[in-house]
């Protein structure tokens, strides 16, 4: 027989060369046109998008292919932030207790602390530790079935739970207030300009690694499989396959993804705090998802960056507004396109495929009988 | 039939209880290798219940199912399919995001570690183009499973079962819902399986039953009723009286 696929190998291969193009547009976008044409402050800002870009990367993975609606990625984020800033915490105080620690009173640095004392540790703690926390919770829960609504508002209990735990314990935390104030980072002032535009090109290069290995994940065979465990997770059961293992790897993956962002969050902001990660932050997040289209990976790291950029913008305009905005087109993107800004892109673009190229049966029989 | 060597699937002494409701009350059931074994009843005589409990669906209140000497009760879904028996269910369910070949690829695939996975899939393998040979869905490959009919998936579903190389097969009313052409089509597909498979269906329809089955077992009210060749079995006046009742002249 005839090998199948062999009549669709053009089409798919322009699919494809469109894709490096358009990957290629947005990387010369994000790597020379945003550094020459933006200002410092503005650059850093779109670092800061960026960093939430990725962390939207991983709800990309999680909930539009996976099926999970994750509403604490604000926690993962938070791990990997925190790392990353207790690190540069003990590199100021440079031996002495941090700062927030004297104030609270506390005399002896808390074993928790001590391995943040190394930037190695510290560096592979950012990944490792929302891994494994995601990966513990993921085979707890997905081994006894919990998914849909449950799943989604477990996850938001953890969140606000992490939130409680990190006020509560100041002396360890630095509270409300989080950690912030870096005086070092990596041998850098954090508020030079040089600083802040090579944090803009390790997070542009961070962001566009993951989206292409995130990509790659998509095509591959497990891709397939988390698309037919969303899709019938039962189904996929009966198939030989434990659907409770894939979710639980994916989600440890988007949870990677987010303690990365939050670590990249840390030097480019110069903060990290509880009010930055609780329900409110992980629930902007998947809205942003949601908006972008979460079916597809470039739909929620352009979902990230417009809601994000939005933000900003109408806050500074009009500072209360922006909650009723997001919700209204939170709502809007729900009730109307349940497939993002992508899904509405790609709904046009057949529509107008089909008008250039009509389908054969229907209306050109009803329009041109005559002639035929 | 008793305990013999050639029997693949080996169920006794077998009890389902549902709040109460004995679905399934003592049954005995033992399918040989390489046979094919159809499974009637009126509605509610836990057929579709038998197969869940096969596939571990439903734990048995008691009793064993014995596959190749291994035991199948409190073995989780994926494990028992691991060992090689596959079933479809009434509604068929293919993943319709995914390609015709995408979905027998991923059929073909369970034994992968999860590593290997991780790879794309380069052209079709021999496994998944002899599914697609055998089930006739070709032209269709690389069209999303979700614009297919109805009697195509059923057939796509069959051929992921087959892409999986399994020892055993259950199929629970492969022909409910379809035209006459697709019946007979199926019956065909069926023939063509059950020559190198050990295959069970569970079916309603007798014009099906009459044209393709040679063994039957009739469950009635959880238990087995009569087993033997297809005409034994019409012309037991039990069978005429408890599942086709109302249509005696039907089962001539």
């Amino acid at each position: 027989m005839t090998a199948p696929g062999t009549a669709l190998r053009s089409p798919a291969l322009r699919a494809r060369l469109r894709g490096y193009a358009l990957f290629a547009a947005v990387a010369l976008l994000l790597l020379v046109v945003a550094p020459l044409a933006l200002p410092a402050f503005r650059l850093d800002e779109l670092a800061k998008y960026l960093c939430f870009a990725i962390a939207a990367l991983g709800i990309g993975l999680a909930w539009g292919q996976g099926g999970m609606l994750t509403l604490g990625q604000g926690v993962f984020f938070g791990l990997g932030g925190y790392a990353m800033a207790m690190y540069f915490k003990l590199h100021d105080a440079d031996g002495d207790l941090p700062d927030f620690m004297v104030w609270s009173g506390v005399e002896k640095l808390p074993a928790l602390w001590k391995p943040f004392e190394s930037p190695v540790v510290a560096i592979a703690a950012v990944v490792a530790v929302p891994v494994a926390v995601a990966a513990v919770l993921g085979a707890l829960v997905f081994r006894q079935r919990v998914r849909g609504a449950y799943f989604a508002i477990l996850t938001q209990a953890l969140a606000a739970a992490f939130v409680i735990l990190l006020v509560g314990r100041q002396g360890l935390t630095g509270g409300t207030n989080g950690l912030t104030n870096f005086y070092d980072v990596f041998g850098r002032d954090p508020e030079a300009e040089s600083t802040q535009r090579t944090m803009y090109f390790v997070t542009a290069a961070v962001l566009g690694v993951l989206y292409l290995a995130a990509r790659q994940l998509v095509k591959s065979r497990f891709g397939r499989l988390l698309v037919a465990v969303r899709d019938g997770e039962d189904r996929v059961r009966f198939l030989g396959y434990n659907p409770a293992t894939v979710k639980t790897v994916t989600f440890a993956i988007s949870a990677g993804m987010a303690g990365l962002a939050g670590a990249l969050f840390v030097p480019v902001v110069g903060i990290i705090s509880p009010s930055l990660l609780g329900v409110v932050p992980s629930l902007e997040l998947v809205v942003a998802v949601a908006v972008g289209g979460r079916y597809a990976l470039a739909g929620a790291v352009l979902g990230a960056v417009v809601m994000n950029y939005a933000k900003t913008e109408f806050s500074e305009q009009w500072a209360g507004g922006w909650l009723y905005l997001q919700g209204a087109l939170f709502i809007l993107v729900m009730t109307l396109a349940p497939k993002g800004a992508v899904g509405l892109y790609e709904q046009v673009k057949d529509a107008v495929a089909r008008r250039r190229t009509p389908e054969r049966p229907v209306p050109a029989q009803s329009v041109q009988g005559e002639a035929a | 039939m008793s305990e013999n060597e050639g029997a693949l699937l080996e169920i006794r002494g077998l009890e389902v209880v549902f709040d109460g409701f004995r679905a399934i009350d003592g049954v005995d059931l033992t399918v040989g290798q390489g046979e094919l074994r159809f499974l009637i009843g009126p509605n509610g005589a836990g057929k579709t219940t038998l197969i869940d409990v096969v596939t571990g669906l439903t734990r048995p209140a008691a009793g064993t199912v014995r596959f190749a000497g291994t035991e199948l009760t409190g073995r989780r879904e994926h494990r028992i399919v691991r060992l090689g028996i596959g079933r479809t269910f009434q509604t068929s369910v293919v993943f319709e995001e995914l390609t015709v070949v995408e979905n027998l690829d991923l059929a073909a695939g369970f034994r992968r570690p999860l590593p290997a996975l991780l790879r794309q899939r380069r052209g079709v393998s021999g496994t998944v183009a002899e599914a697609l040979d055998v089930i006739g869905l070709g032209d269709l490959a690389d069209r999303p499973a979700g614009v297919l009919s109805h009697g195509q998936r059923q057939w796509l579903e069959i051929g992921m079962l087959i892409a999986q190389r399994p020892r055993l097969l259950l199929l629970d009313e492969p022909v409910a819902g379809m035209s006459g052409g697709e019946r007979e089509r199926t019956g065909e597909l069926l023939t063509r399986i059950a020559a190198d498979h050990t295959v069970v269906v569970v079916e309603h329809d007798m014009e099906f039953l009459r044209r393709y089955a040679s063994q039957v077992t009739v469950l009635h009210e959880g238990k087995v009723l009569v087993e033997g060749d297809v005409a034994a079995v019409q012309a037991d006046p039990r069978v005429q009286e408890v599942y086709l009742g109302r249509s005696r002249e039907d089962v001539r």
